[in-house]
């Protein structure tokens, strides 16, 4: 289903099980206000997120990446988060020659306990995306998909 | 010693009431080689009738200044006076949210756009020339000297905001006169309130809070109580007969600025401290340690 | 595949903000999707048959359940399912209270984003295979880290049960803080008195091994299998020949050591016994102060030692431990005073900690029972006690309330009046939290039976005065300044987490909070499990809590422990690493980078390749990515499935 046409953009999340994704239930419980636009995929650590995952959805035409995982040193898979910051770092380089502003894709890191830091990281990342306008994929892929630039896609099927 | 050079912002006072503060602070970085170039065209920076009235008025007076450090190139100034610096500060503090800023940007020629770091004379001889500096830099140790360092209420608070040393236990000046020879007292009462601008409204208040600062001194053996901030030394010396009154005993408690002692101890000129102008006597303090070498006559002031 | 979707209402938690007949509407748009409703609570019992039925009587072969988060019900709907006959991998959850109903409130808008959430798990699940838990043996033992009472009645509970226990603990005698309490609220009595028997149990248990003067080093493994590696520091006495006589005590030359268990009130030989109930009762060097140590030459506990069990030269040791599930009660530090400039920040003598004070008034403390003042050794007449020394202040970074100083502060007031008839003492509070049996009734004791005045406010200065201390507040239901002159003053310091926490949090792979405490499972349901298999928390580690709270969870873990033991044989999660021998080029950087060991090198026909030792596997997905070839992948958390929700999303 997509996103509301002219209110939302696509935004991706991938969460992993122990810290982020317990942080976003959290923040849920708290009742912590966000924004409708991220849509979670839930991955059991950071470690298992291969940077391609990102390069896909921006490629597909999502508009935003948004990774977190838990802190530094605790990680419930003792290092995967390492591994996960390596590589995500590399990545950020990389999406610039790939034809993507570096600020749609961001990681960061929010522990199941701090659901007000989840409200503000999500807030702060979609009105970061929203600044950045819709991806620039849009405009390659809507000749293959009969897609009008900028335009939310087929709400009829709601 | 490289040369440390900085942007200079005395302070009102300090062409006034505490034109000793600023003649002694002047001599004192002369002499630990710290070169003040003064900020030209400065002004008031709103002191505390302008933040009571307004905030945006009163952070555009302070960032009108800020502003003019930004045009020297540089980001860095110093002033002596703490509630100049509180100002400065708050200024700075304030302008970073974009709202404000062009509030109080509307109302100066030159808007400020950040960047400047404000810090008290006090901070930037710990931080940047250092106690083993000043400590080498002594000619004349205050020996036997027994001081009381008092910082007064605003000089490290809100902490947040000064960044600097303990806000409750403060210990900059305590190392300096440590360090220029004088002992100096723990002194509990060392950030609580002299009665500040009370003293013109209600001397009442001034006399009751500054007679609690003088008898802890006494209290704890001290013979001078060393200061930072132009207002304090005015409450504690220029009305501490106001203030004996009250206590209903006579206290002839020297109050110096700290800049006065640092600069007689690093051999600073004699006639660049001002020390005629206290109203308490320093004489027989400083008997002592000057051998003999001083000839203090008390100030007229009444 | 036939799958069927279930939007839950959940009550109006769900349904308040999302129309859930029209996600489910939706759903049967999806690829696959044979059957959708909406349900009222998927959870219940009615609700979990109707699923079952669905199941049943559509032939369906996989379920997507649209309700709350998967951390909270994944195991319960997985029973569902399997109960319907499927396997119970294959279930899908989207989270659409958590994620959606609770963080808004634009009915449209979270209508077409659970909708998406729905898709997303329906092409998952499309993916999805039947998974099955292998079987393996465990090692009936249990760890506990940590002596106080939390670490005590767990390792006594396990032992009783059966359970062979491996109880470390840091310092060199068991008993935590409670050992240097006095006396105990609401009742008064004595804590050595009830906590000594205890200690004396654990020393005696035939299936309990005690390391004390020990810290755990390394902990590999898993539930059921863990390797501990336990350092056991160096004492420079043998405890084998040590009787604890304390002869040695007398002579020491030394008298200076910090005296921790007395809280830095007195000094203490070089060579320690801490308390005269310590267990085990065993003397310890300080090599910091021994003479032998800082000069060279001493020797004179070496000589008087009369079973001559004085080892200068030991070194510590690290010893190996196989255990099944493992305690964490490592208890709580003190906020530190000296934080608090305003109250004299540890530079006045006689302000002093609630735990000193304490010790002063046990009578097997530094002043045998007698309140005295530090810097004169005078009887105080007036003494006050501040609350919230380190709780309830953002400004120190320490928010919470640490929920029992109200009460031990109330029982210092009414020990000070039995102590000393004509004092006076004052109690400084913000309020006053006194939830427990019989402990409002006892606060109100302090007041009205040993005349504590209990003054509301916060103390804002403390200076000396003479001999004396000036303690200025406000008293805010009188809207009056408060000025009171002390002898004594006392501070309520609050608790934090024991130092060393987040370090130790990390070697058990466990969480914890932004002030150190570990994180349970849930904070309701699960207070005393963690995220982490095999691992269970008890006392002020979780956080702050008194002490029959500390036992009760004490008891609580140990109960977790005995039912993880009454199984032959625990089921290993099947969500792992697989390889793919064929597209598997055997260069190992999988085996480098996981974390568990869990993956090593085998011959295969002559060629290396990687095998996942399944019962090791933690299923993190580190070397899936790490596999240049992709020939590893993490069972229900594939490539291919992971991609197909992103392809999901990104559809137009």
């Amino acid at each position: 289903m997509p996103v509301l046409a002219g209110r939302e953009l696509r935004i991706v999340g991938f969460l992993c099980n122990w810290c982020s994704y317990g942080g976003a239930d959290t923040a849920g419980v708290g009742r912590f206000t966000q924004p409708t636009d991220l849509r979670i995929i839930r991955v059991p650590c950071s470690g298992r997120i291969d940077p391609l995952f990102v390069v896909k959805a921006l490629l597909g035409g999502a508009d935003g990446v948004l990774v977190s995982g838990c802190h530094p040193r605790d990680c419930h898979y003792a290092s995967g988060n390492f591994y996960a910051r390596r590589r995500l770092e590399v990545l950020k380089g990389m999406l610039p020659v790939l034809g993507f502003e570096p600020g749609r894709f961001e990681y960061t890191w929010v522990s199941a306990s701090e659901g007000q830091r989840w409200q503000q990281v999500v807030t702060r990342f979609t009105e970061q995306i929203h600044a950045l306008g819709p991806s620039p994929a849009r405009d390659i892929l809507a000749p293959r998909r009969g897609l009008a630039s900028g335009k939310g896609g087929d709400s009829a099927r709601a | 010693m490289s040369g440390l050079s900085y942007a200079y912002y005395p302070g009102c006072s300090g062409l006034g009431t505490s034109s000793e503060y600023d003649s002694s602070t002047r001599a004192v970085c002369k002499a630990l080689f710290m070169e003040l170039s003064d900020v030209p065209d400065w002004s008031c920076c709103g002191s505390s009738p302008a933040h009571a009235v307004d905030h945006a008025l009163s952070a555009a007076l302070s960032a009108r200044n800020l502003a003019r450090v930004r045009a020297m190139d540089r980001d860095d100034v110093l002033t002596p006076c703490p509630s100049c610096l509180t100002n400065l500060r708050t200024a700075d503090h304030r302008m970073r949210d974009e709202a404000f800023a062009a509030r109080a940007n509307s109302l100066l020629d030159a808007p400020y756009k950040g960047g400047v770091r404000a810090r008290s004379v006090l901070q930037a001889i710990v931080e940047d020339v250092g106690m083993e500096m000043v400590r080498a830099s002594v000619v004349r140790p205050l020996k036997g000297m027994k001081v009381a360092a008092y910082y007064g209420c605003i000089m490290n608070r809100p902490p947040e905001l000064m960044a600097f040393d303990d806000p409750e236990h403060p210990m900059a000046m305590d190392l300096l006169m440590e360090a220029a020879g004088a002992t100096v007292l723990p002194f509990p009462l060392k950030v609580e309130c002299c009665g500040a601008s009370f003293g013109v409204p209600r001397p009442d208040v001034t006399a009751r809070l500054s007679a609690r600062l003088l008898l802890t001194a006494r209290e704890i053996g001290a013979e001078a109580i060393v200061t930072a901030c132009p207002l304090c030394q005015m409450n504690l010396d220029l009305r501490q007969n106001q203030a004996a009154r009250f206590a209903g005993t006579a206290f002839e408690i020297p109050v110096f600025y700290f800049t006065q002692l640092l600069g007689l101890a690093l051999g600073a000129p004699e006639g660049s401290l001002g020390l005629d102008k206290l109203c308490v006597s320093p004489a027989r303090v400083l008997e002592a340690p000057a051998a003999g070498e001083t000839n203090l006559t008390q100030g007229s002031r009444s | 595949m036939k799958i069927g979707v279930f939007v839950c209402h959940c009550g109006s938690n769900i349904e308040g903000t999302v129309d859930t007949a029209a996600v489910a509407r939706a759903s049967l748009e999806f690829p696959e999707v044979a059957h959708a409703e909406d349900v009222m609570y998927s959870c219940s019992e009615p609700g979990q048959e109707a699923i079952i039925e669905a199941v049943r009587s559509k032939g369906l072969d996989g379920v997507v359940v649209a309700s709350c988060t998967p951390r909270m019900h994944e195991p319960t709907f997985r029973r569902a399912v399997e109960r319907a006959g499927l396997n119970r991998y294959m279930l899908e959850m989207a989270n659409i209270r958590e994620h959606v109903s609770w963080i808004g409130k634009n009915r449209e808008a979270n209508t077409n984003k659970s909708a998406d959430l729905v898709r997303i798990a329906v092409e998952k699940l499309r993916r999805n295979r039947p998974l099955t838990p292998k079987r393996f043996d465990i090692t009936r033992r249990v760890l506990v880290i940590g002596g106080g009472v939390a670490g005590i009645q767990a390792a006594l509970d396990c032992a009783d049960g059966g359970m062979e226990v491996v109880l470390v603990e840091k310092t060199s005698s068991i008993g935590g803080k409670m050992a240097k309490l006095d006396k105990t609220f609401p009742t008064v009595d004595c804590s050595s008195c009830i906590l000594g028997p205890k200690m004396v149990d654990v020393a005696q248990h035939p299936n309990i091994t005690l390391y004390a003067c020990a810290e755990v080093e390394e902990i590999g493994g898993y539930v059921g299998n863990f390797t501990v590696k336990v350092r056991r520091k160096a004492t420079y006495v043998d405890w084998v020949k040590c009787t604890g006589c304390g002869a040695c005590m007398e002579k020491c030359p030394s008298k200076k050591s910090h005296d921790s268990f007395n809280e830095g009130l007195g000094g203490a030989p070089a060579i320690n016994i801490p308390f005269p109930q310590a267990i085990p009762k065993k003397a310890v060097i300080d090599p910091a102060f021994c003479r032998q140590f800082v000069k060279g030459k001493c020797g004179v506990c070496a000589k008087i030692c009369p079973t001559k069990a004085i080892d200068y030269s030991m070194r510590d040791e690290v010893v190996e431990e196989k255990v099944g599930a493992i305690v964490a009660a490592t208890g709580f530090d003190l906020f530190d005073h000296s934080k608090y400039g305003e109250y004299g920040g540890g530079r006045y003598p006689d302000v002093i900690t609630s735990l000193q004070y304490e010790r002063m008034l046990s009578a097997s403390g530094p002043t045998g029972g007698h309140v005295k003042r530090p810097s004169d050794g005078r009887e105080p007449r007036s003494v006050v006690f501040i609350q919230c020394v380190g709780s309830r202040d953002k400004s120190v970074d320490r928010p919470y309330c640490s929920g029992f100083c109200c009460m031990y502060t109330a029982k210092q007031a009414i020990l000070t009046k039995d102590h000393i008839p004509d004092s006076q003492s004052t109690v400084f509070y913000m309020d006053i939290r006194s939830p427990g049996k019989l402990y409002d009734e006892f606060t109100r004791r302090a007041m009205e039976e040993y005349g504590a005045r209990y003054v509301r406010g916060r103390v804002a200065m403390i200076t000396p005065k003479g001999r004396k201390l000036l303690v200025r507040g406000a008293d805010t239901l009188l809207g009056t300044q408060v000025e009171v002159e002390a002898d004594l003053v006392v501070l309520a310091v609050g608790a934090e987490a024991a130092k060393g926490s987040p370090h130790l949090a990390e070697k058990l792979r466990i969480s914890y909070d932004k002030y150190g405490f570990f994180m349970e499972s849930h904070p309701k349901l699960r207070p005393v499990e963690t995220n982490t298999a095999g691992v269970y928390l008890a006392g002020c580690a979780q956080g702050p809590k008194d002490i029959p709270s500390s036992v009760g969870q004490g008891s609580a873990a140990a109960s977790k422990v005995l039912g993880l033991f009454s199984k032959a044989q625990l089921e290993s999660d099947p969500q792992i690493s697989q390889v793919n021998l064929a597209r598997c080029v055997g260069c190992a950087k999988c085996e480098s980078t996981c974390p568990f060991g869990a993956i090593h090198m085998i011959d295969f026909r002559g060629q290396p390749k990687a095998e996942v030792i399944e019962t090791v596997c933690q299923g993190c997905g580190i070397c899936a990515v790490t596999c240049p070839q992709g020939a590893v992948q993490l069972e229900h958390f594939t490539d291919n499935q992971i991609l197909a929700e992103v392809d999901a999303l990104c559809r137009f």
